[in-house]
């Protein structure tokens, strides 16, 4: 099993909140306003950070932007080959994506493959003008060819580190965190390792 | 938890939680049907195959179509029309069909333990769409599925089975999943088409639809076979319906929120009414839709490997 030791938290909860103003007033900024701006959440956590973008383009421009969910579990590239399967959650997107400018809100974006398989789901539902990409958290490692138009903050990590984000409504609180993987001997001699060359 | 077994065979063995899982999961599979374009990739290069030894409309149908939209690749074979006629055993058709890979075999069979031979013949995921009197658990998914959309919980609710319980195994199924989920279960029919220790599954026995329906959440009809006429056991379908048929008088003694299922196919003003059959309390059409959702549902968990959720 993963023993997840915490290695630092990179946001607190202001910084979350800066980080979704700024977002905000970039998704303004290049869209020159809102008009047929709509956002879609990934998951669970994306749908929060959607939520509260839209409650701040509210805010900014006086208008309300749509938010719909997005289940990609039935797009997921590694279907029957993961080790754990993952539990099917519902799409829920009221309006039509038609020629509309979708901006997709992921918390993290790590190898890409999440973004690929919105794409293909956003696709599935309907024409639209233009996807963009909103994500709290870029960590490093892309594994396709994608990237992301909004981000929080850059992150370098390992890849056997692990980066959760938080969210008030889901998890009670507001941070992100960056973990360590300890499990394996091999790594666990890494961090040795690397724990002793620090102090020299 | 997640989905574990290689096949399903019926839900008496299933556990609560496993149905829960089947049940959310067709929560999600449903929104497909309401998109422009039904299909998603999940299932792509996988082959699933409806063996079908009796006739079915609903079944195989929802089958399939759960197949397509989930992009897997779907093939029917009706018995009637395949080298079973020629005398070819269950086995040797099995091992036929082993042998060209199939990741899921849908089948049903007029004999018990079919789905059973198969399932430990095959590597395929075997899924029983009904085999003989003994289960048909996909149906039992579908009708929780149903009751449970319009219900907050299903734990202490009250069913009726009216009809022919004896040779009906989605009466069977029925028992066991409603049963597992907490609910209450009372069959009603005329004697000689209840079986006689049927109280031993724990449900109550009612030999008068009046009294059987007065106080149910659900009651669920089952057809009365018009073969079955001619084995003795009542002496016509119109005193069947006069005695057991759910009629608008007898839907004033239920209560007023019942919810009126029927797996179908129906025989109007049989065993119900036409007027029941299309009135606002009946959910008929609301099981062939949810139908298809928990087919697709199981599709993707048989397939989907072994694991838990994240």
């Amino acid at each position: 099993m993963n023993e997840r030791r915490e290695k630092a938290q990179i946001l607190d909860a202001p910084g979350i909140a800066r980080a979704v103003t700024r977002i905000a007033h970039e998704i303004v900024e290049r869209n020159k306003g809102v008009e047929d701006v709509v956002l879609i959440g990934l998951r669970s956590r994306g749908v929060e950070l959607a939520q509260r973008i839209a409650a701040k383009l509210t805010e900014i421009e006086k208008a309300t932007v749509p938010v719909g969910t997005l289940d990609i579990t039935l797009y997921r590239d590694d279907f029957g080959r993961a080790a754990t399967q993952p539990m099917v959650r519902r799409t829920e997107i009221a309006f039509s994506i038609d020629d509309k400018k979708v901006v997709l809100v992921d918390d993290v974006l790590f190898t890409g493959r999440t973004t690929r398989a919105a794409l293909d789901g956003l696709m599935d539902l309907g024409r639209p003008r233009v996807v963009q990409l909103a994500v709290l958290v870029d960590r490093g490692h892309r594994e396709l060819p994608i990237r992301a138009d909004y981000v929080g903050k850059n992150v370098p990590t390992s890849h056997q580190e692990a980066v959760q984000v938080f969210m008030a409504e889901e998890d009670g609180v507001d941070r992100v965190v960056i973990y360590e993987a300890t499990d394996t001997p091999g790594e666990r001699a890494r961090v040795t390792r690397a724990a002793t060359d620090a102090t020299d | 938890m997640g989905w574990t077994r290689k096949d399903l065979l019926g839900v008496r063995e299933l556990e609560a939680e496993e149905i829960g899982l089947v049940l959310d999961t067709a929560t999600s599979m449903k929104e497909i049907a309401s998109r422009d374009i039904k299909k998603v990739p999940t299932l792509r290069g996988k082959t699933v195959i409806n063996l079908f030894y009796e006739p079915s409309t609903r079944t195989r149908t929802s089958f399939e179509i759960a197949g397509k939209w989930l992009s897997a690749d779907v093939i029917n074979i009706s018995t009637s029309a395949s080298s079973v006629v020629k005398g070819e055993s269950l086995k040797d058709t099995g091992l036929t069909l082993q042998s060209m890979h199939p990741d899921v075999v849908v089948i049903r069979h007029p004999v018990p333990g079919a789905p059973h031979l198969l399932a430990r013949l095959l590597k395929a995921s075997i899924i029983n769409a009904g085999d003989g009197a003994h289960e048909h658990p996909t149906q039992a998914l579908l009708d929780l599925f149903t009751i449970r959309e319009r219900r907050p919980t299903l734990t202490g609710l009250k069913a009726a089975i009216v009809g022919d319980i004896l040779h009906s195994r989605v009466a069977r199924s029925n028992i066991f999943a409603m049963q597992k989920m907490g609910m209450h279960v009372r069959v009603c029919g005329p004697p000689t088409l209840l079986p006689r220790y049927v109280e031993s599954l724990g449900v109550e026995k009612s030999f008068q639809i009046e009294q059987a329906i007065a106080d149910v959440d659900v009651i669920m009809m089952l057809r009365i076979q018009r073969e079955r006429m001619g084995a003795g056991l009542f002496p016509t379908l119109r005193e069947y319906s006069k005695l057991f048929g759910l009629n608008l008088d007898r839907m004033k003694l239920a209560r007023p929120d019942v919810l009126i299922m029927h797996p179908g196919p129906i025989n109007r003003g049989v065993e119900i009414a036409p007027e029941v059959a299309d009135g606002p309390f009946s959910l008929i059409l609301d099981q062939v839709e949810n139908g298809l959702a928990i087919r697709m549902a199981l599709l993707y968990l048989l397939t989907g490997g072994q694991g838990t959720n994240n």
